[in-house]
């Protein structure tokens, strides 16, 4: 469960989010829609804390984010190629990331090759270092690495983008299989809008840093996004 | 077309964060740049003078002629090193409407504006402006003046013609030294010979003819090659080596510390601002040799303590004031990561620590100046594993500056702020200054204790100093990781 209550944030005068209450219970896959600078990326890193809010709190299962760094033990993430170690082969980085979650070489290699067809046979073994990957395969390989150590919250911003179609729709498949047994909570955030109607039972719309929309999914929903966002 | 480009070279130039940032660098690099042409400037003015006095009966020119060849090879060799044709910029320009041809034309002539031709031309001009003065014949050295600005330019474009390729570079090597052999055992004057050529173009100064068509040719010759390859698969394309994956198991031994250890060790040898850093150990371990051979020097007890200090804390110092900054790429990363910010800072302490040690090791040979001299160094190495390793890290929290690992260390001063030139004065003339004032009050063997002593007070504190600088670097957090995401 991961609740948010009187969330904001602020630089300056301009206000960039404002949530007065969410909750996102857990085992939901939840998905966070909105235009460029709506808040989506601040709210993930307020999660995450890596900025601080203004006034309010988030609290992911019972931990509050920004007093204790409980969290990190059962939260993995990606947001975006910073998050990446570009010296480092995707080996390497797989082995560190395992490292710091309490995985040795023999676990990691077996959580790895759940994922051979994800990755597709680009990633394992190419001898580059992630700094050398085209986008897309970056992309994969921090994915995968946000959900390594069994976490029990995952959260990826904008997951879909700069993936190959086939990809994507393995994406979809993983993503679904993590939430089938209402365990890991999954949060999403993307600009595509048939891609989180798809994958998420749940579904946040942000304009302006205010929640506008909070919708059950369900067969109409992508309709009615596209009619809000068509304007 | 061509105010477009300059407008964009301007733009580029003054809006780089570097720029806008460090006044204070600029200036310095400025200094550095003007100190050179300043240096060629004055053996330009002075160097007619100079030769006429060490050899009295020869004639100046004949003389600088002779060293000619030399000066190009020298150049060139330089060049090699250094000079890189700057082709990734015009990258946006290539979808515009702008014949390719033009663009190539414009980034060769910009090269002929770098500071290796310029550098140059601070001792020609005035070399042959004296030359004038002091009666040689006008259109002769005229002739002469612009045969060697032909000839650094040739050289500019012969640089980029050869560049990369390693057997060109041996040639030269050869060049050089199979050159200066031959000289010296007197079996052929090759600098001499090449001499006399420079002598006929004076006394027939219709020759520069010649050296513009050489010139003209390898203009051509660049531009051919460089119109061709004009193409994101080719010129433009960024290469991506291969990985060389070393074996880092040893590192195990450290327990949880080791996948930082992994880390940094491969950040170290993967990335070309470091790599090029590591050159710097041995610079700092040799450091001593400056000193110790040195009469005016070696009666100064403090110079063993600055000694001490930097060559068994070169790397402590060089990888330590940029701490966290080398991680800053990815520091958003790390902060989401589960481990205690602690056992990150020790992973970076004992890094500094065992550095520390296999320079004291390295440095023992400094024995051979005296037992004193090996004293001092291990009451330094002592001094920088409890002291100074402490206050860089300390130091660290105040790192506010990303450091893009892909740029080379040379005159790279990205990541610097005044923090890192400001930390520098406690590290080192600190304990300069402690031991200087008990070798005086007291005596060489207390002062030595002292720095020694110090230094186990502060790995006795280990714990709580980390302890209350883990806190510092937990409270600067936010603003580490807002900072780290500026790019400059």
């Amino acid at each position: 469960m991961i609740q948010t209550t009187q969330l904001s944030k602020k630089y300056g005068k301009a206000e960039v989010l404002h949530i007065e209450s969410l909750e996102i219970p857990t085992g939901q896959s939840f998905g966070l829609v909105g235009n460029n600078g709506a808040g989506k990326t601040t709210y993930f890193n307020i999660l995450l804390d890596l900025i601080r809010p203004t006034t309010g709190a988030i609290v992911n299962h019972d931990i509050q984010v920004n007093e204790s760094e409980e969290w990190k033990s059962f939260t993995g993430s990606f947001i975006d190629e910073s998050f990446l170690i570009g010296y480092l082969t995707p080996e390497e980085y797989f082995e560190f990331i395992g490292d710091l979650r309490g995985m040795n070489k023999a676990d990691v290699t077996k959580f790895l090759s759940q994922f051979d067809e994800f990755f597709n046979g680009e990633i394992v073994g190419k001898k580059k270092y992630l700094r050398d990957l085209s986008k897309g395969n970056q992309k994969k390989a921090g994915i995968v690495a946000a959900m390594m150590g069994n976490p029990q919250v995952v959260i990826l911003d904008e997951p879909f983008a700069n993936l190959d179609p086939t990809t994507q729709i393995r994406l979809k498949i993983i993503i679904k299989e993590l939430t089938e047994n209402r365990k890991v909570t999954v949060l999403i955030s993307s600009h595509d809008l048939t891609h989180v109607t798809e994958v998420c039972e749940r579904i946040v719309v942000l304009d302006n840093g205010n929640v506008v929309k909070d919708i059950a999914t369900s067969a109409e929903t992508l309709k009615e996004l596209e009619s809000y966002f068509s304007v | 077309m061509i105010t477009n480009f300059l407008n964009l070279e301007w733009k580029q130039y003054f809006r780089s964060a570097n720029w806008q940032k460090s006044v204070f660098l600029n200036i310095f690099l400025v200094l550095f740049g003007l100190y050179f042409a300043v240096c060629f400037l004055l053996v330009g003015i002075g160097g007619y003078w100079i030769l006429k006095k060490q050899f009295p009966e020869q004639d100046p020119l004949v003389l600088a002629n002779s060293f000619l060849l030399y000066a190009i090879i020298g150049d060139l060799i330089f060049r090699y090193l250094m000079q890189k044709l700057p082709v990734m910029n015009i990258k946006p320009l290539l979808t515009l409407s702008i014949k390719k041809s033009k663009i190539v034309h414009f980034i060769l002539i910009k090269s002929s504006f770098s500071f290796f031709n310029i550098i140059g031309l601070f001792f020609y001009i005035p070399f042959a402006v004296v030359l004038m003065v002091e009666g040689y014949e006008v259109v002769g050295v005229l002739g002469w003046l612009f045969t060697m600005i032909f000839l650094v330019q040739a050289a500019n474009f012969l640089n980029f013609l050869i560049n990369k390729n390693n057997i060109a570079f041996g040639a030269l090597i050869a060049i050089l030294l199979g050159g200066y052999l031959v000289q010296y055992f007197e079996f052929f004057d090759l600098p001499g010979f090449i001499g006399t050529g420079f002598d006929f173009v004076y006394q027939n100064p219709i020759t520069v003819v010649v050296f513009a068509a050489v010139l003209a040719m390898l203009y051509l010759a660049n531009f051919k090659q460089l119109r061709n390859e004009v193409y994101l698969d080719a010129l433009i394309s960024e290469k991506t080596k291969e990985v060389t994956a070393s074996d880092l198991s040893f590192t195990d031994k450290l327990g949880d510390l080791a996948p930082f250890i992994k880390n940094d060790l491969r950040l170290m040898w993967r990335n070309k601002r470091t790599k090029s850093g590591i050159w710097m150990l041995a610079l700092g371990l040799g450091y001593g040799l400056i000193f110790y051979t040195n009469p005016m020097y070696a009666e100064i007890d403090v110079m063993m303590v600055l000694v001490g200090i930097f060559s068994t804390g070169t790397f402590l110092i060089n990888f330590g004031q940029f701490i966290p900054a080398w991680d800053s790429s990815y520091y958003k990363m790390l902060m989401s990561q589960n481990f205690k910010y602690e056992r990150y800072l020790k992973s970076k302490f004992t890094i500094m620590t065992i550095s520390v040690v296999l320079l004291f090791l390295l440095g023992i040979p400094y024995v051979y100046f005296g037992w004193e001299i090996l004293a001092v160094h291990f009451a330094a190495m002592i001094y920088n594993i409890g002291v100074n390793s402490h206050v860089i890290l300390y130091g660290g929290t105040f790192n506010r500056k990303k450091i893009n690992l892909d740029e080379k260390a040379a005159f790279n001063f990205q990541g610097t702020g005044a923090v890192q030139w400001l930390i520098g004065f406690p590290l080192m003339f600190l304990p300069m200054g402690i031991f200087g004032l008990i070798n005086w009050l007291v005596s060489f063997e207390i002062a030595t204790i002292t720095i020694a002593v110090l230094g186990f007070i502060g790995v006795a504190l280990h714990k709580k100093l980390m302890a209350s600088i883990t806190k510092k670097y937990i409270k600067n957090k936010y603003v580490m990781i807002h900072a780290f995401n500026q790019e400059n």
